[in-house]
């Protein structure tokens, strides 16, 4: 026997007994973009549920959503994907549907009953020709108004119920010397603002006719242009060193006691945690409209389509590990959201989940996100238009108007 | 930016000078192969394919339909994209005058035989080794009223002191202009400086003996001598221009509003986050074809004419 059999030999039998291991350790590669410090916190309440499970999680967190996306994707496309990988829900990971890139989980969706304890916005994302896709794994409010209970206090006055009587608390704290809005003026941030007076104001129907149909019928409504007037007025009512903001900077502001109010997604709530605050004490959070709406959008997993028997395996056992009512309690205590099933019970959670919790037990108040309704190419271009509309006082709505009226059009 | 011709190694049919220069080319000829593969196909098939799909509707996957000059007409009708091609001719009117100028100043400034040489030219290059994004931020912080110059002043006493340019809609881009010529003037310093050190000191003795005065030979004499100098500043001060990207980025996001977006960031934008192809490679062709017109006849006059004449 040569020196060269005896080492192929050799390697052999490691690479065999390395395998074996492999399989029965269930070993998951996960690729995610949950990279600050709540977010990473978050994501080792599942690897270490799954850790527990029996299973080895090798965590791949890529920084940014879109190169995240990207190298998920090439991966896919080229043969040799992650075990499971992170999209928001929404249209993202349409195309890979369409090229039959990624597993249905529909069994897996029948036995735990997902379209019943899910709300149904999550569902209609998640779901494409009547199967799951994906696995929804949280909900995130996008049109929260956090607001600074001291403040408010000292100023006598109570948080507003609707976007009128906030421009008019808005001026009198501007009187005061205060902010009124803090706002990270940068143009996604801008249109999130423009959204959440949108749903809080013109109502859920306008929201979805708006980013969802996109017919210039919607524009030409009294109530639009009302809307549009309203949130002209909210200009006046954030601070001069607004344009360019960071938006973790400007929840900061509310934390200082410098600003009044902050419109943001439950995300922030990060922030107040890391600066010591809790909910329902030094800030408050609130959804402000005549009728309560929440914007809900989230995070799902997509297991990529494999044939590998083992693979398939891991991936049913990660399936499990996600939607386990524990672990999902635990995930969105850190994460900022609520849980995606609405069976959980979240009374140990904080003040502001459960409020989310509690609007959205009533299926009239969900509305889906803009990520979920429209095209990138749509809402980039009414991006374009509400960043202009804001950043210029001279501009009126009815120019505004006309600016989203060819958005639609030329979006299509 | 430089040519390099190959010529086709002639079959060795005998002749010891031919089979010399065979053998000496040879290598040269297949190292040099993959270089030129690669300019073929990925610069320039890259360039093709771009121009080519600026006249389909794709959006997020590239779509080989032919919709003819929709794109284009979507495209100059358009405010973003008019605002961006009026923010680039005004950067680049700013930038690359502006550094030329200060650069120059500095170069004579240095070139005075001071004291502590070694220490000015680090100071004044140094802004150079930063990053775009690193500049953007850190100028941004420092003209931010509420965190930097304008609440500086303020706090120390001038209570009605504004300077509100970075947040102000029509000033913005001025404050881009300003960022970019501390990144870039140190650089072109150094190119300058390098250029006045080779000027030959018997012109300065001529002129002394002359009594011509320092100035005039320095606007008569001396610059006409950098030339070239000045030529290559120009050339690597445009392409910081037409790439300007990431300083925008890191500073205003394009904003307050669309007050400073840029053709760079319009395709990007719309390429990697706004799934419109189609869109975002029409502006890439228009980048395109403004670069080639203002760069063409400087190309053939350097280097085409010349090499013509050699042969």
């Amino acid at each position: 026997m040569s020196m060269k059999t005896r080492v192929s030999a050799y390697t052999l039998s490691v690479a065999l007994i390395w395998s074996s291991g492999a399989l029965a350790q269930q070993k998951a590669e996960v690729l995610h973009w949950w990279t600050s410090a709540g977010e990473s916190a978050s994501v080792k309440v599942f690897a270490d549920q799954f850790t527990k499970a029996g299973g080895t999680w090798v965590d791949n967190a890529i920084a940014g959503g879109a190169n995240a996306r990207t190298a998920g994707i090439n991966r896919m496309v080229g043969g040799n994907p992650p075990t499971m990988m992170q999209f928001n829900t929404g249209k993202q990971f349409d195309e890979l549907v369409s090229n039959d890139l990624v597993r249905d989980v529909d069994a897996q969706a029948k036995a735990g009953k997902w379209r019943e304890i899910m709300p149904k916005p999550i569902v209609d994302a998640t779901v494409r020709e009547g199967k799951f896709f994906a696995v929804p794994v949280n909900i995130h409010g996008q049109n929260w108004m956090f607001y600074n209970t001291k403040i408010f206090a000292d100023a006598d006055l109570e948080p507003p119920k609707t976007f009128p009587e906030l421009v008019e608390s808005g001026e009198k704290l501007k009187a005061k010397g205060i902010i009124p809005i803090a706002l990270g003026g940068q143009p996604n941030w801008e249109h999130n603002l423009f959204r959440a007076v949108v749903v809080g104001h013109g109502g859920a129907d306008m929201f979805r006719q708006l980013y969802g149909t996109r017919k210039p019928d919607v524009l030409k409504s009294p109530k639009f242009k009302e809307t549009v007037e309203l949130f002209g007025k909210m200009r006046g009512l954030v601070d001069p060193g607004s344009p360019g903001r960071n938006w973790n900077d400007a929840t900061a502001l509310v934390i200082t006691n410098k600003a009044a109010m902050h419109f943001n997604g439950d995300w922030a709530k990060g922030e107040f945690l890391a600066a010591g605050q809790s909910a329902g004490k030094e800030y408050g959070c609130t959804v402000v409209g005549q009728e309560p709406k929440l914007v809900i959008g989230g995070d799902v997993f997509v297991l990529p389509a494999t044939k590998d028997k083992a693979a398939l395996a891991t991936q049913d056992k990660l399936v499990e590990v996600l939607l386990d009512p524990a672990s999902q309690l635990e995930f969105n205590k850190k994460k900022g959201s609520i849980p995606v099933r609405m069976d959980v019970d979240v009374s140990s959670m904080d003040v502001c989940a459960q409020k989310s919790h509690a609007i959205l037990k009533d299926p009239a108040n969900q509305v889906e996100s803009m990520e979920i309704l429209s095209p990138p190419n749509f809402s980039g271009a009414m991006q374009d238009a509400v960043t202009q509309y804001w950043n210029n006082p001279n501009m009126s709505a009815d120019a505004f108007i006309e600016k989203i009226t060819s958005a639609m059009r030329d979006a299509g | 930016m430089d040519t390099i011709s190959i010529r086709a190694p002639s079959m060795p049919s005998g002749g010891t000078k031919t089979q010399r220069r065979v053998k000496t080319r040879l290598p040269a000829a297949v190292a040099l192969l993959p270089t030129a593969l690669i300019v073929l196909v990925v610069y320039i098939g890259c360039m093709l394919w771009t121009v080519r799909l600026s006249f389909t509707s794709s959006t997020l996957l590239p779509k080989l339909d032919w919709v003819g000059l929709a794109q284009y007409s979507r495209l100059f009708a358009n405010d973003r994209f008019l605002t961006s091609a009026s923010n680039i001719v005004i950067f680049g009117a700013l930038f690359i005058s502006g550094c030329l100028v200060i650069g120059f100043l500095l170069a004579v400034f240095i070139d005075q035989n001071i004291r502590g040489e070694g220490l000015f030219r680090t100071v004044f290059l140094y802004p150079y080794s930063m990053s775009f994004v690193v500049t953007g931020v850190a100028w941004q912080w420092f003209l931010n009223p509420g965190l930097g110059l304008q609440k500086l002043v303020r706090d120390m006493g001038f209570e009605s002191f504004t300077f509100d340019w970075l947040v102000n809609q029509r000033m913005a881009i001025y404050t881009i202009v300003v960022a970019g010529l501390w990144h870039g003037a140190g650089l072109t310093m150094a190119i300058l400086l390098a250029g006045l050190r080779g000027v030959d000191k018997d012109l300065w003795k001529a002129a002394k003996v002359d009594g011509i005065p320092t100035w005039r030979v320095y606007t008569s004499v001396v610059l006409p001598l950098l030339r070239p100098m000045v030529v290559t500043a120009v050339v690597l001060l445009t392409t910081g221009v037409v790439k300007l990207y990431d300083l925008v980025v890191a500073m205003t996001l394009g904003g307050p509003g669309i007050a400073t977006e840029v053709p760079a960031k319009f395709v990007m934008d719309h390429l990697f986050e706004r799934n419109n192809i189609g869109l975002g490679t029409a502006a890439a062709t228009i980048m395109l074809i403004t670069v080639v017109s203002i760069l063409a006849p400087w190309v053939y006059i350097r280097y085409v004419r010349p090499q013509g004449r050699h042969a």
